[in-house]
């Protein structure tokens, strides 16, 4: 596609913890939706966001089951994000910071998450045409 | 392609970590070959003051041996090529004075981080 | 001169690193740049007219572009056409438009 773009967005927030996480799917679910090809450099906490092992429950507050509580899993999302890419001629290419895995035995990932480093980042930010930082607080 | 790091949390995880996360971060992307320059504005002026002492900390037979050493992080982080710019009114905010901060780090006025922003490609606010 | 995409996911009830954030909006904007300041999440609570909304209004009178993320405000039941004058709503799609025309874009 003629006008497509390569952006890369970095993430450190860790699912359920802030709203940053939410915001940072829905930028790349608009990406998506565009057809661009979207890196993700998941430092600290973020990489639990494509976390395999992931697992709804039941809400006993709202006096659900799990099924019908239909709880949001962080990895579910990543995954349609990716797959509204890959519909529009895009794709996501997301990296989980190793430090970051290995310190946090976050080994499970979904499929198309690959381990890496800040030298990818590096690479990304030459072949980017813009990168946005959402940095945890 | 240079980058300007505008960081401003501080002391967020840094006794777990043994450093801080953003500056060992960029530290890693110039090892990698990436441009850049440092803002310390906020409360993270406090990474810079001379005289911080992490050591101490053990949990039963377990002692932290490597504990952070945040300053020193900075003057290897300045040593490999990256200045690093203290806002220096939020210094004077917090009681740190000039002569309070490590060698090497420039103080910079408030308006003066919109001059280095428009002087890098890209700007990163952590 | 460059464009300037800021996106002010925090609110200066909160902390006061965001009126730091906002001054440097003004800073970037009279050294002639193009600036858009985007709230977004808690960053709308000052949309809503308030005792913090005067900061958003002057930021617009220096001819900044303030908008104001629509599922944050909806989600907090803050009424799209009630916003604080200079404050517009607008969809985060925006903000995808200026990473894409490659605008510097902040975050914080």
């Amino acid at each position: 596609m003629a006008d497509q773009k390569t952006l890369t967005f970095v993430l450190m927030d860790a699912p359920y913890e802030n709203a940053r996480t939410t915001t940072a799917l829905r930028l790349m679910h608009i990406a998506a939706k565009r057809g661009h090809e979207i890196n993700v450099f998941a430092y600290e906490g973020a990489v639990y966001l494509p976390f395999a092992l992931q697992k709804a429950h039941p809400n006993p507050v709202h006096g659900k089951d799990a099924e019908e509580e239909d709880h949001v899993l962080p990895r579910e999302w990543v995954a349609e994000v990716m797959a509204e890419a890959e519909r529009n001629g895009g794709k996501v290419d997301w990296i989980n910071c190793g430090f970051c895995v290995d310190e946090r035995g976050a080994h499970e990932a979904i499929e198309g998450v690959r381990r890496g480093g800040p030298p990818n980042l590096v690479a990304w930010v030459g072949e980017s045409d813009n990168v946005l930082v959402i940095p945890t607080k | 392609m240079s980058i300007l790091h505008i960081l401003e949390t501080a002391f967020r995880g840094t006794i777990e970590e043994q450093d801080d996360t953003v500056i060992w971060t960029v530290h890693a992307m110039r090892k990698a070959g990436q441009e850049g320059s440092v803002v310390l504005q906020g409360n993270i002026v406090g990474h810079a003051v001379r005289g911080q002492d992490a050591t101490g900390l053990q949990f039963g037979d377990h002692p932290q041996t490597n504990p952070v050493d945040l300053a020193g992080d900075m003057q290897k982080l300045m040593a490999a090529g990256v200045p690093i710019y203290v806002v220096e009114g939020d210094a004077a905010d917090r009681g740190i004075a000039g002569a309070d901060l490590i060698a090497g780090v420039q103080l910079i006025d408030r308006a003066g981080v919109a001059g280095l922003a428009d002087s890098h490609d890209l700007v990163w606010h952590w | 001169m460059a464009d300037y995409m800021l996106i002010a996911s925090r609110d200066p009830f909160s902390t006061n690193d965001v009126p730091t954030y906002y001054a440097l909006a003004r800073d970037l904007k009279e050294r002639g740049n193009t600036v858009t300041l985007f709230l977004v999440q808690n960053g709308v609570l000052p949309a809503r007219p308030s005792a913090a909304s005067d900061l958003l209004t002057s930021l617009s009178e220096l001819g900044i572009t303030v908008l104001a993320d629509e599922f944050s405000l909806r989600e907090r039941g803050i009424p799209a056409n009630g916003l604080a004058p200079g404050v517009a709503a607008a969809p985060l799609d925006l903000v995808v438009d200026h990473l894409e025309s490659g605008a510097k874009t902040l975050w914080n």
